[in-house]
């Protein structure tokens, strides 16, 4: 134990006195789960839009103001006729163009229909989709309240209740995803990259001539990085509940269990990695590509796995992150227990055994 | 074949593939011995070092390290040897006095014997004042001295050093020597590998490798007697040429 123990102390010497990769440890995380809650947001707030009012009611004046006063959007300081918009969408300064035509309110009025166009600048395609739809519900608003007057006997009325996320707050997923990736980066990547640092300084030959077992070393050596990474899922779980009041509806201990079996599951692909190379470079580039690629695109953190072709569908499935957010999204949004997700549990156990029998095999082959 | 041999091997044998690296050798070295193991790089020193240290597993032979059988009982022989290898073993980001706690504490020293083995290296390699800094900042020959102390710091009964002397100037090398001939005579078992024939003057009795094989094995002064040479060079010429 006393042998342990002067490992591990040595582990943690080299973390702290590498200060730039501590920084960047620590650091990244905060930046990240900023940027991702901050600035990659889908909502929209005060786009600015034209309104071209050929109408002059006082129908298509209420209208207008509703679209206005909404807190998606702002009217540009541009007195504008429809020959102006294509200069205007060109020159980005629109977002969107709504017009009502002259016969608007003659035929609202008399029919009982009418219509409006909404133009969109499609060249970012979903905030086209996002403008498009806060439109289309003002209007539908209006619609539904001028039309109880009429008494139309058929009527069917959306009334959406969007559970667990009411806001539709992209944040929701971010937390999720970014506590995967960063947990993946520091239990994969930096233990690789640590165990394979002895490998060609040769300090490892000499550490193996030790009565040290290659286990104990191995352990040792991962044991920081644990800490570490268990200490910066915990620094995302607190801002994103205090910043962005991310709730964590379910157990707390049963989130530390699953962060942990999962870090054990990136632990042992970094033992992997590790065991199969000898060079700190190959071991990076193994991380980056093997690992932070698939875990940041293909399992689900940003875009849906639903949408993806079949074969990245099947190919996500071998990627340890997806069914970690799963889990975590499951336990922090739904409050779901255990029961819900003890396959992706199992799935997550068996990554962590295969990955620890790969490794002792291979260990094996190159003492013989 | 005595009980008392330190190391003793008997058709020693490692193939790796259909490449030979070292060819059925035998010997035995005695306690307290200085046991120098020459040849050209690649001639398959290191290999049968690491075979003695428990790092690789022999092909075929037999043989015994400290009175243990090194195929069988590497987790013993590994409490009783002290390894150096040619590459560069301590840290480089930790300071002179952290790198001997590290490798004390894994050999299981307790903390009070770390303490006083920690003042005793320092005063052998006099730098008693040093010892908070990092070993980066060090130069090659201090560090080596280090080394030399760190693989010695369980008081090993075997201490085997892979080319100890590799990159290091003349000065530092005698120092090195020294220190080598010290722990020799203080009943530590040497075995070490190195190129240089001029550091062959200093062991007891040394072997010759060429190709994997033992080709000539004794005291310098036999060698030289053996093959009509004034000197190591000579010697290893003759025999390199021979082959």
């Amino acid at each position: 134990m006393r042998r342990f123990g002067s490992f591990v102390q040595k582990e943690f010497y080299h973390i702290f006195r590498d200060w730039r990769t501590l920084l960047i440890l620590i650091g990244m995380p905060v930046a990240q789960i900023l940027l991702f809650g901050y600035a990659i947001t889908n909502e929209i707030q005060e786009a600015e839009i034209v309104i071209i009012d050929h109408s002059k009611t006082p129908e298509s004046r209420e209208i207008s103001s509703r679209i206005l006063e909404s807190e998606y959007f702002r009217q540009s300081n541009q007195m504008v006729s429809e020959a102006d918009l294509e200069t205007l969408f060109r020159r980005g300064k629109i977002k969107q163009a709504v017009i009502i035509p002259a016969n608007f309110a003659r035929d609202f009025n008399t029919m009982g229909r009418a219509n409006l166009q909404v133009i969109a600048d499609a060249s970012d395609p979903n905030t086209a989709n996002i403008t498009y739809n806060y439109t289309s519900s003002i209007v539908q608003q209006f619609t539904v309240e001028k039309t109880d007057v009429f008494s139309i006997p058929y009527r069917i009325r959306v009334f959406p209740v969007m559970m667990y996320n009411p806001e539709l707050k992209g944040v929701f997923l971010f937390v999720p995803g970014t506590i995967s990736v960063i947990l993946m980066l520091i239990s994969a990547m930096m233990t690789s990259i640590s165990i394979t640092r002895e490998k060609e300084l040769g300090t490892m030959e000499i550490l193996l001539a030790t009565p040290m077992a290659p286990v104990q070393i191995i352990v040792a050596k991962v044991i920081p990085y644990l800490f570490l990474a268990l200490f910066n899922a915990f620094g995302v779980l607190v801002l994103g509940y205090f910043v962005f009041k991310v709730p964590i509806e379910g157990s707390l201990a049963l989130l530390l269990g699953e962060t942990a079996l999962f870090v054990t599951t990136a632990l042992s692909l970094g033992i992997f990695i590790s065991s199969r190379t000898n060079s700190q470079q190959v071991a990076l580039m193994a991380s980056l590509m093997g690992l932070m690629l698939p875990t940041i695109l293909l399992s689900g953190f940003i875009f849906p796995i639903e949408n993806m072709p079949v074969v990245l569908q099947v190919i996500s499935n071998i990627v340890p992150a997806k069914w970690f957010i799963v889990i975590i999204k499951g336990i922090m949004i739904k409050g779901q227990g255990i029961e819900y997700f003890w396959k992706e549990t199992l799935v997550l156990v068996g990554f962590t055994l295969l990955f620890v029998v790969l490794s002792i095999k291979s260990f094996k082959l190159r003492l013989s | 074949m005595s009980k008392q041999d330190s190391i003793w091997v008997e058709d020693l044998t490692k193939r790796f593939g259909s490449f030979t690296a070292v060819d059925s050798i035998s010997f035995q070295v005695d306690p307290g011995e200085v046991f120098g193991f020459l040849g050209a790089n690649g001639a398959g020193k290191s290999t049968a070092m690491k075979m003695l240290c428990g790092l690789l597993q022999p092909t075929s032979g037999i043989g015994e390290v400290a009175g243990f059988n090194i195929r069988k009982e590497s987790e013993k022989i590994k409490k009783k040897i002290g390894y150096m290898s040619q590459k560069f073993s301590l840290y480089n980001d930790l300071t002179i006095a952290e790198n001997i706690q590290f490798y004390a504490g894994i050999y299981g020293l307790k903390s009070r014997e770390i303490r006083e083995k920690s003042r005793l290296l320092l005063d052998q390699i006099e730098l008693n004042t040093k010892a908070d800094t990092y070993v980066g900042s060090l130069p090659l020959g201090w560090k080596q001295k280090i080394a030399f102390g760190v693989a010695m710091i369980h008081n090993p009964e075997i201490i085997f050093l892979d080319e100890p002397t590799g990159g290091v100037d003349p000065l530092t090398r005698r120092n090195f020597w020294e220190m080598i001939r010290q722990a020799a005579y203080q009943g530590t078992t040497v075995f070490v590998t190195t190129h240089y024939m001029d550091e062959a003057e200093y062991c007891d009795r040394i072997s010759m490798m060429v190709d994997g094989r033992i080709e000539g094995l004794g005291s310098p002064a036999d060698l030289k007697g053996e093959f009509e040479s004034k000197n190591m060079d000579e010697v290893f010429l003759k025999l390199a040429r021979a082959t």
